[in-house]
Parts: structure tokens; sequence; C-alpha cells
């Protein structure tokens, strides 16, 4: 999801390892204080800094439309939306420093291409159309993602996680406003509408990870309980909750597997390329390159500000203290 | 004349899960008295599991006086919240 194929180690069994274990069993929230296993502790690093890294990639590809939104309220409420999605990134953040990593290490982590975000944020926004695929979809994915991790073992990412959780419903809604005003447009816009979700289907549904029975880290987590449901179960709950919306759009799902199952409930649907989604995550996704370096250029270009501010606070600390 | 205590604010997580909240302050010596104290003085009926203690002078707060224009901005920007669109209900949860 925003954090994919997270590595959890592998688990130890000493007594503070088996009570930390019944802790987790009965419920019981572990906050930053708490005596923890390392690999807990490693894990949800791993995590809460991928997952906040995401949400700072993933404002490259909205922040392309916002000059050129079509009328100056979509360009406010764009610009809303990814000023929420630096928000989301800060406390991401902050959750992930109360495991002791610091914030200068985690930027360095992610501007050197050694930690990981999310693959969705390395394809193109082509169009106008493909901002509201990207709330409508990708937002809608991560809310479905993002909803059971406010369940979340560890105390400062669960309340994190309920603070995005309030946020991210308005951004499904201006998405989804915007293929719905497309889609009951002319028929150029209507096809723009479909060429975005012909785009930005199945990237979305990569975004849940692979299979769990290829997803070796899954079962620790689960336990752990940094993860609440499987990869598989969120990415069918993802399908059977917008097929019904893109057919309300008048939308094709660009699926041919894709049936409605009596028997179980829920849509059948087909294999995303995980070959594709592999290449994405080594790095040679449409845009991997091209967002670290904006990353990179976004630091570079404003470490004078940083270091400006620095020197003026330490001059005024300086001033009062003579 | 003695020197008088410096003034603690005291936050309490009252449940797993739940962050500090603020319950009130207290005078104490240091930090660790501080603790002691809103020990005794909040928690009797078991209402934390954890405290906070932070020197009431190191708090930095907005004058109220300028309340006004600091909070004026998002009162423009309704469309931050999700009932801004209208989503139809046949198009299910969203
Ligand atoms: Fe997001
Ligand atoms: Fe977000
Ligand atoms: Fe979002």
């Amino acid at each position: 999801m925003y954090a994919q194929l997270v590595e959890t180690g592998a688990a130890e069994t000493s007594e503070k390892d088996r009570e930390f274990q019944e802790k987790i069993d009965r419920g019981v929230r572990i906050e930053a204080n708490d005596w923890m296993p390392e690999g807990y502790r490693k894990t949800l690093i791993r995590q809460i800094s991928q997952h906040a890294h995401s949400e700072i990639v993933g404002q490259l590809p909205e922040g392309n439309w916002i000059t050129r939104a079509p009328s100056l309220q979509r360009k406010a409420i764009l610009l809303a939306k990814v000023q929420d999605e630096a928000g989301h990134g800060l406390y991401l953040y902050c959750a992930a420093e109360t495991l002791g990593i610091s914030r200068d290490e985690m930027t360095a982590q992610l501007l050197s291409g050694k930690a990981k975000y999310s693959s969705i944020f390395n394809y193109p926004t082509l169009t106008w159309a493909d901002i509201g695929a990207v709330g409508w979809l990708v937002d809608g994915a991560a809310i479905m993602n993002q909803v059971p991790l406010q369940r979340c073992s560890y105390g400062p990412y669960s309340r994190a996680m309920i603070r995005v959780c309030k946020e991210e419903s308005f951004h499904q809604r201006q998405g989804f406003d915007i293929m719905r005003q497309l889609c009951q447009g002319t028929d150029d816009q209507k096809a723009m509408a479909q060429d975005a979700l012909n785009r930005w289907w199945w990237p979305s549904l990569m975004m849940f990870g692979p299979s769990d029975k290829d997803s070796v880290h899954s079962e620790q987590s689960m336990k752990w309980g940094i993860k609440q449901n499987t990869n598989d179960e969120l990415r069918q709950k993802f399908v059977d909750q917008t097929v019904p919306q893109a057919e309300w759009l008048g939308l094709t799902v660009p699926d041919p597997d894709l049936a409605w199952n009596e028997a179980k409930g829920g849509y059948d649907f087909g294999e995303p390329d995980w070959s594709e989604f592999y290449e994405v995550l080594k790095g040679n996704g449409p845009c991997n390159r091209d967002r670290l370096a904006a990353r990179n250029k976004a630091w570079d270009d404003g470490a004078w500000y940083r270091d400006g501010l620095i020197a003026h606070a330490e001059k005024q600390q300086t001033i009062a203290a003579e | 004349m003695s020197k008088e205590w410096p003034l603690w604010e005291i936050f309490i997580r009252g449940q797993h899960g739940l962050s500090h909240r603020h319950v009130g302050s207290l005078h104490a010596p240091d930090a660790e008295m501080a603790l002691k104290n809103a020990r005794d003085v909040y928690t009797r009926r078991n209402e934390g599991m954890s405290i906070w203690v932070v020197e009431s002078a190191k708090i930095t707060a907005f004058d109220p006086d300028t309340a006004e224009q600091n909070f004026a901005a998002p009162k423009s920007k309704v469309y931050r919240h999700p009932s801004f669109f209208e989503i139809p209900d046949d198009v299910g949860a969203m």
C-alpha cells in the first residue's frame, strides 16, 4: 500500500517477547517508552517512514496540475488537497521519530533512493482527468488501507492515522467530483475520464501489494497488530466498492475478467501485472527518476532557507542571553 | 524570602491508545517532583496511566488578541470539508 513489502525480520521468543505479544493480543496500545522487540521497532520504522515518504512524494503527481487546473476553484481545491498530503507526511515522520530514527536520517534514505515509497506515485499525471482518477482511486485505496491502521498496535501511528483518515474523505470526494463532471460533459471529456481510469486502474490495485501467498512479511506484521487485513482482503474490498462507482459514472473498468460472483458476494477480477509492480519498485517505473530528482532538488534548493532560519534563531537566543 | 517554585503544566494519558491531555497545573521545584505531585494531585482515582510535565514558562502560545487573524483563513476554505462535494446516495460509501 503506502508501505509495500515491509520487511519484519524473524520473531524471537524470550520471556519479554512473550509478554509483549500478550499485550498485543489483549489489544493494549504500545507507546514510545514501552519495551518492544527490536524487530517490531524496525518494522514500524520501515513502514511508517515508507508511508511518510509516500505522502511527500505523492504531492508531485498532483502538484503537476496546480498551475493548470481548469478553474480557480479547482485550483484552490487541489492546492488544499496537496497541502493535506504534506501534513500527512509530517504527522507520520513525527510518529516514526518516536521510535528513535531522526528526520534527517529518513530524508537521507528517501533522497538516496534507499527508502521505498508507494509504487503508485511513479506514474505520470498526463491529463486533468488523472487528477480526478488519483483522488477517486488512489486516495480511495489509501483510505481502505488507512482505516484499519487506526487500530494499529503502535499508539503514535494509530493516532496519526486517525487524523489522516479524517482528512482523506475530502480527497476522494474531490477526485470523484472531477470524474463526475467530466463524465457528464462532452464526449471528449468523457473519453478523457475513461483514458485516466484505463491507466490508473491496475496501478491502483497494485497499491495493496502482492497476493498474501507471496507476501512473506504479512504474517508477522499481523501477529504484531501492525497490519489488520491481508493485502487480498483489502484489494477485494476496494474492487467491490469501486466497480459500482465506475458503473455509476458510465465508465468501463479495463479488466476483461471482471465479473460479479454471487456466491462470494463480491467481484472476481484479473491479476495485476506483478512484473510491472516489481520493476516500478526497483526504480524502473515511468517517473521514478523524475520523482527522486524533484525531491533532491527541493531539498538542495531549500538548504539556504533552512540554514538561514536556524542562524536567525541562534542569533535571537544569543541576544536574549546577553 | 524563599524562592517560589515554578509552575508546571500537567498532561495525562487517561487510557491506553489515547494522547496525553492537559488537565491542569501545579507548582514544583523540579520535573521529578512535578511528576510525583501530579500523580498525587491528578490521578488519585486511577485517571491516568502516563503523565507528562512541562514547565509553564516553556510553553509558547499565540496572543489571544490575534486569534481572529490567526484562525480566519480556513473559514473561507469550505472545500476542505467532505460535505462540500455532493455525492449522490446511490454512488455508495465515500
Ligand atoms: Fe495520500
Ligand atoms: Fe494522505
Ligand atoms: Fe489523500
